[in-house]
């Protein structure tokens, strides 16, 4: 019940916080960041029962017809998310109360974003495939009403749009692929979905399902070719990108790819799809990263770098690699959060987050500066940092890759040089290097604002130096969750000159050199000529063309269609009933309709036919309206003639009285009518005319098909027999009508009533804007 | 043992006289505005706790029938009401309630003077009739009245737009009735019966099914156009815009749903001789249904425009659950029918409100209502997050189910349809979102303040609803999945209506 209550009491709090910040005002970041910081130690509690390799798992029945329960699981993955969630979480929400201190919407903001880190929760604890799609669409809606958070800004809009639909494509495609697991299993509970793995993997569609459940991953991991969304979303209030768009959110694939690793992993299929993903990623990202002006869009390529690295260590798939995933996951999550808080704070006091306009800040934001280049120092993989240990660990589990490890090592070492180079450009060359004129007025930033990034950086020195007091049992526990044969992980800052520390030296001192020469070749006219290239292919564009294409075509099928003329709707009315119901007639089976059934029309059958059909020929193709009534008429009164014929008197003398009636109404009308005007050109009249005899003879062989059998009504000897005895009339059509059928005539009579109503009205009311 | 099931049964026939009652009252009280208004709520809210009756009996007691007038059953009319029906009459009633106290804010005095409550109700009382009645000519009559009722209300006014609209409305649908005659009359000449269930014993007697799936087709494109299904939906997008938006909404929401029921109706209890054809027939219209209905709404900028071709849109989904004929997508189907009922009225009304606030329903006009107007923007996004299937509202298990039922039957196509046009949907959604809410209001035109508290109740009231059938879903998937195990085995309806014989 308590983790039930722990994953969803955000939700209420969300809702609340609104209201508590209208009591509360600027102490509200510091009561609401309680919050996570409760949780936090609530979580940690868990850590003994992870690492002896338990998982708790409650579930409670929600929509039992689909197999949908209200589960939550947790083991040392979730909680390794679990208490990334909530320990950023603390740290963001002060931060942003301060740096959107007198934001109008600053309550809102806290709803939104207490919303996010409650579903985000949701995802990492959920114990049902299902449970966990639900709160993992919640993260995509928060994250889109964050990114456009400054919605005044179109940017905005159009980021948080974008983001949106790669994001929520990949998320339905993800639906599916989970529908087919819970099929393929009979179940979506978590628990024992892991522990009867192969059914997927042995399951027809496996290939399909795979494919999908990757692109659910992929797009909301920011994967090549769906990355561009996340530099996109750079558009949010910075505390919602250190959160959201590097520390959490962005993870989401990596923690579904790992959880779903021995349902669906394990396979040629997974490894090379998911290898292949992630190292290209890790390389463009890097790449990218490098030729940015703005810190934040620095940090996301980064950003993107890193989900690559995780997605191809989990695509290697050994235990060394899955470890160092665990890790890298965690080091980045500080140094990344870090680096993010720091870029806003050097936002909110130097006014820019240019770095060619950025430099010397270190003097006038001592504090941010040193959480900085702690940061960037981990990110680097400096001793000691946690980050060392890391980088050490990647190179490791890619050296010992069990496929075409030569090639994945040298991609690495290519990312991580970028990487290093990166680190420098954001976290030390805004503080040291020459003070631009433009920064006079920057000052060091409210506690609030370097709170979070010194906890976060120090946090990534104090576990290099003492990884056994924290992040070797939290890891312990994620990689036990994972691959059970392990029992400890053993992190350890020094291991010896071997061959990994070497390739750690020759990435160092790479990447330090292409920091030290960043003035030489980032050059304008580079970096303008290279995003002109890349803009021409890059997936962004052909979003925005796709968009554009979509537009398009909607409008110009809605031409088509909706073209607003009543004629051609008609047309295609009749068109597809002719269509269908031909179509149907002509299927095998039917009795055919040959001359042999009941044709044998008697002479003034066929005069009175021949009338109606003259008739209706006159009306089609006179010029007089005239003559067209009168024509109109004599169909009418033909037809009556033939109820006549076929014994029924009462309908003909209703018949008789509505022909004439009309036909009097109509030449009362007629002469307040403009003149008659032939408006169809002759194509259309062939076309029409063709349109209405097929329509015709349909309906004619439609009719002779029905009646080929022997007709015998089950109600017409009932209303004869009973008509007097029982209804106590002689006359049976009134007696069906007021009797029998009483309350047919009722709705009927209720018709003619509102008619009334509705001609009066029309009559006597003409509203005008 | 006949005396208790009369009166028991008795439920049946309420939702029908109810507003009846209701509107005959407000014709009598045709000068006294105020007397209709009271009136009108009151006929409402008895409809509502009438319709809520009869499902908790049909619940308890299985599918009710009622012989008007005693005649015994294939002779007379017979009202019959499965949970299907019980739930299509709840949902009539509660937009009734919303919509009537819709009307008391919004609705302008000169309509209210020339007969805006009585048609109103006479409306209710046709669709009412075409959910219970278990007769197929009796069927058309209730269409015959909810038709003319819903003319009268989309010319009320007499403004030129409405009438133009009309027009079309009126012509489309009176080819639809045409149609539905005709069908009517040749099963009558093959079967020599009206009475439904009765219908459904004949015909499957029938030496020559071929004949029945021919005339099938008719149906099919009879309600199909009241329906609104591809590609026979030009009366909706060419009229849904033009009346008050409390007409819309209560158009939206009952109109083409009643087309559906009775195709619901007609092909699982006359027309399943030849499933593969006539069934398939209507997975590929609504898959059409579904994509042009989508790119209809991508292509609007006018706020109920793009509303009314999400209508389309939707159908197809309900359509999918039919054509796919199992008991869990028609149970998928029930849901979505009571999910999309709520979702698209609460976003009528909503576009009411933003139409009062900044008096355009052009979304290149409006603007800055998330600042300006944040519980209505809050009043927004749950139905169109809904309509969209985002979880955990609504709409969301609407469309799990459906398209876990479709993968589950190997109707991948459709799926995959299904899921890639909620994807649009959820990209117009946003586009209401990002230009009526986010985006700065181009001109700072007219812009009344205050919303007035009429306004708002409904849509908080179906907001309310849709949230709780959200969270509680469980039991209302039960309650579906029950609704279309009586779809699927029509025995029991024919026991209900025909007795044991």
């Amino acid at each position: 019940m308590s983790i039930v209550l722990a994953c969803l009491s955000g939700f209420a709090l969300a809702v609340a916080s609104p209201w508590l910040y209208r009591l509360a005002r600027g102490a509200t970041g510091w009561l609401l960041a309680l919050f996570p910081a409760g949780l936090f130690l609530y979580f940690s509690s868990f850590l003994g029962t992870c690492i002896a390799g338990n998982a708790v798992y409650t579930a409670y029945p929600w929509i039992p017809t689909l197999g949908i329960d209200l589960a939550f699981f947790i083991d040392g993955l979730s909680l390794l998310f679990a208490l990334i969630i909530t320990g950023i979480g603390a740290l963001v929400i002060l931060y942003a109360g301060e740096y959107l201190h007198g934001h109008p919407h600053l309550g809102r903001f806290y709803a939104i974003i207490l919303t996010f880190m409650a579903s985000m929760l949701g995802v990492v604890m959920a114990g049902n495939l299902i449970t966990m799609f639900i709160f993992w669409e919640l993260t995509s809606i928060s994250s889109f009403l964050l990114i456009g958070f400054d919605h005044q800004r179109e940017q905005s809009r159009a980021a948080a749009l974008q983001a949106l639909l790669v994001t929520g494509a990949g998320g339905l495609a993800m639906l599916a692929g989970l529908l087919l697991i819970g099929q393929a299993n009979g179940t979506f509970a978590l628990p024992h979905l892991l522990s009867q793995g192969g059914a997927v993997r042995q399951h027809p569609l496996y290939l399909p399902i795979l494919l999908l459940i990757l692109l659910g991953a992929f797009t909301k991991s920011a994967q090549v070719p769906f990355h561009f969304w996340l530099p996109g979303a750079m558009e949010a209030p910075t505390p919602v990108s250190a959160y959201l768009h590097s520390a959490t959110m962005v993870k989401a694939g990596v923690y579904l790819l790992v959880r779903l690793g021995p349902v669906l992993g394990g396979t040629e299929a997974w490894h090379y799809l998911v290898t292949t993903a992630g190292a290209v990623t890790m390389v463009i990202g890097a790449v990218l990263a490098l030729w940015q002006t703005d810190l934040k869009r620095i940090l996301a390529y980064s950003t993107v770098s890193t989900l690559g690295t995780l997605v191809l260590l989990i695509g290697l798939d050994t235990s060394l690699s899955i470890k160092a995933a665990m890790v890298f996951l965690l080091v980045h999550a500080l140094y990344k959060g870090a680096l993010f808080l720091v870029a806003g704070a050097v936002d909110h006091a130097a006014g820019s987050r240019d770095i060619t306009q950025l430099g010397g800040l270190a003097r006038a934001m001592p504090i941010t500066a040193t959480a900085a280049v702690l940061a960037a120092l981990s990110m680097a993989g400096f001793p000691p940092m946690l980050g060392f240990i890391n980088k050490e660990l990647l190179y490791e589990a890619k050296l010992q890759a069990p496929r075409a490890s030569e090639l994945i090592t040298t991609l690495g070492i290519l990312a991580n040089v970028a990487l290093v180079g990166v680190a420098g450009i954001v976290g030390v060359k805004p503080f040291f290097s020459k003070r631009h004129t433009t920064l006079q007025h920057a000052h060091e930033v409210a506690p609030a604002l370097w709170i979070g990034p010194l906890v976060l950086a120090g946090w990534g020195l104090f576990n290099g130096l003492w990884p056994d007091v924290l992040v070797n049992p939290l890891i312990t526990a994620a990689v036990n969750a994972v691959q059970p044969e392990i029992t400890s992980v053993e992190l350890k800052l020094w291991h010896g000159i071997n061959p990994v520390f070497g390739l750690s030296v020759i990435t160092v001192i790479a990447g330090v050199g292409l920091f030290l020469s960043h003035d030489l070749w980032f050059r304008e006219n580079w970096r303008a000529w290279l995003l002109q290239t890349t803009s021409r292919i890059s997936p962004q564009r052909l979003y925005e063309l796709g968009l554009v294409g979509l537009n398009k075509l909607a409008r110009a099928q809605t031409r088509l269609l909706q073209n607003g003329y009543l004629r051609y709707y008609l047309l295609t009315i009749v068109a597809t009933t002719i269509g269908l119901v031909g179509y149907t007639l002509f299927m095998p089976g039917l009795p055919t309709v040959t001359t042999e059934s009941k044709l044998d029309i008697l002479v003034h059958e066929g005069v009175i036919a021949g009338i109606i059909i003259l008739a209706t020929i006159m009306a089609v193709t006179t010029r007089s309206r005239l003559a067209a009534i009168a024509a109109m008429g004599t169909v009418g009164y033909g037809v009556a003639l033939l109820y006549i014929l076929f014994s029924a008197p009462d309908l003909a003398m209703t018949q008789f009285a509505i022909e004439t009636l009309t036909v009097i109404l109509f030449v009362l009308v007629i002469y307040r009518l403009p003149r008659f005007a032939l408006l169809s050109s002759t194509p259309a009249r062939i076309r029409d005319a063709l349109v209405a005899l097929l329509a015709g003879g349909m309906m004619s062989l439609l009719v002779l098909a029905a009646v080929a059998g022997p007709f015998q009504s089950h109600l017409a000897p009932y209303f004869a027999a009973h008509s007097l005895d029982l209804a106590k009339g002689r006359n049976v059509v009134n007696v069906i009508l007021v009797d029998f059928r009483g309350f047919d005539t009722l709705g009927e009579i209720t018709v003619l009533s509102v008619a009334a109503l509705g001609i009066f009205a029309l009559l006597k009311l003409r509203k005008e804007h | 043992m006949m005396q208790v099931n009369t009166v028991m049964n008795i439920w049946i026939v309420l939702p029908i006289l109810i507003p009846l009652l209701t509107a005959v009252g407000a014709v009598l009280a045709w000068n006294w505005r105020r007397v209709q208004r009271v009136l009108s709520v009151i006929g409402s809210a008895a409809l509502l706790g009438a319709g809520l009756k009869l499902l908790l009996t049909v619940w308890t007691d299985g599918i009710l029938a009622l012989q008007i007038g005693s005649w015994p059953a294939p002779f007379g009319i017979t009202l019959a009401a499965d949970l299907f029906s019980a739930i299509m009459v709840v949902l009539a009633g509660l937009l009734a309630v919303t919509v009537t106290l819709y009307s008391l804010a919004s609705m302008d005095m000169e309509r209210e003077s020339f007969g805006y409550y009585p048609i109103l109700h006479i409306l209710l009382m046709g669709v009412c009739g075409a959910f219970l009645s278990g007769d197929i000519f009796n069927l058309y009559v209730w269409f015959e009245v909810l038709l003319i009722a819903s003319f009268v209300l989309l010319t009320l006014g007499g403004e030129r737009a409405q009438l133009e609209g009309a027009i079309k409305y009126v012509t489309l649908n009176l080819m639809a009735s045409a149609l539905f005659l005709a069908g009517v009359g040749v099963l009558y000449g093959i079967a020599g019966t009206l009475n439904m269930a009765d219908l459904a014993v004949q015909l499957a007697k029938m030496e020559h099914p071929e004949i029945v799936t021919a005339v099938s087709m008719l149906f099919l494109i009879a309600f199909g156009i009241k329906a609104a299904v591809f590609p026979l939906f030009f009366w909706l997008p060419a009229s849904y815009h033009t009346p008050p938006v409390a007409v819309s909404a209560i158009f939206s929401g009952l109109l083409t749903k009643v087309g559906v029921y009775a195709l619901f109706r007609v092909f699982t209890l006359l027309f399943v001789h030849n499933i593969r054809y006539t069934h398939t027939m209507i997975l590929i219209i609504a898959g059409f249904t579904m994509v042009t209905g989508v790119l209809g709404a991508v292509a609007q900028t006018e706020f109920r425009r793009l509303l009314s071709f999400h209508i389309v849109s939707q159908i197809g989904y309900l359509l999918m659950g039919l054509g796919l004929y199992h008991p869990a997508a028609m149970a998928a189907a029930v849901f979505f029918m009571v999910h999309v009922v709520l979702a698209k009225s609460t976003l009528f009304l909503v576009s009411g409100v933003v139409h009062w606030l900044q008096g355009t329903y052009d979304l290149k006009k409006l603007g800055g209502l998330y600042a300006s107007a944040p519980g209505l923007a809050l009043l927004f996004l749950i139905p169109a997050l809904s309509l969209a299937g985002i979880p955990p509202l609504p709409g969301f298990f609407a469309k799990l189910a459906l398209v876990g039922a479709g993968l589950q039957l190997g109707q991948y196509v459709i799926s995959a349809v299904a899921l890639a046009v909620s994807i649009l949907t959820l990209f117009s959604m946003i586009k209401i979102w990002n230009e009526a809410f986010w985006k700065p209001q181009p001109l700072a035109a007219t812009c009344a303040s205050a919303q007035p508290v009429l306004l708002i109740i409904p849509i908080v009231l179906l907001a309310l609803v849709i949230l709780g059938i959200g969270f509680f879903a469980g039991p209302l998937f039960t309650l579906a999945a029950r609704a279309a195990e009586q779809l699927s085995d029509p025995a029991g309806y024919i026991q209900a209506v025909l007795g044991g014989a």
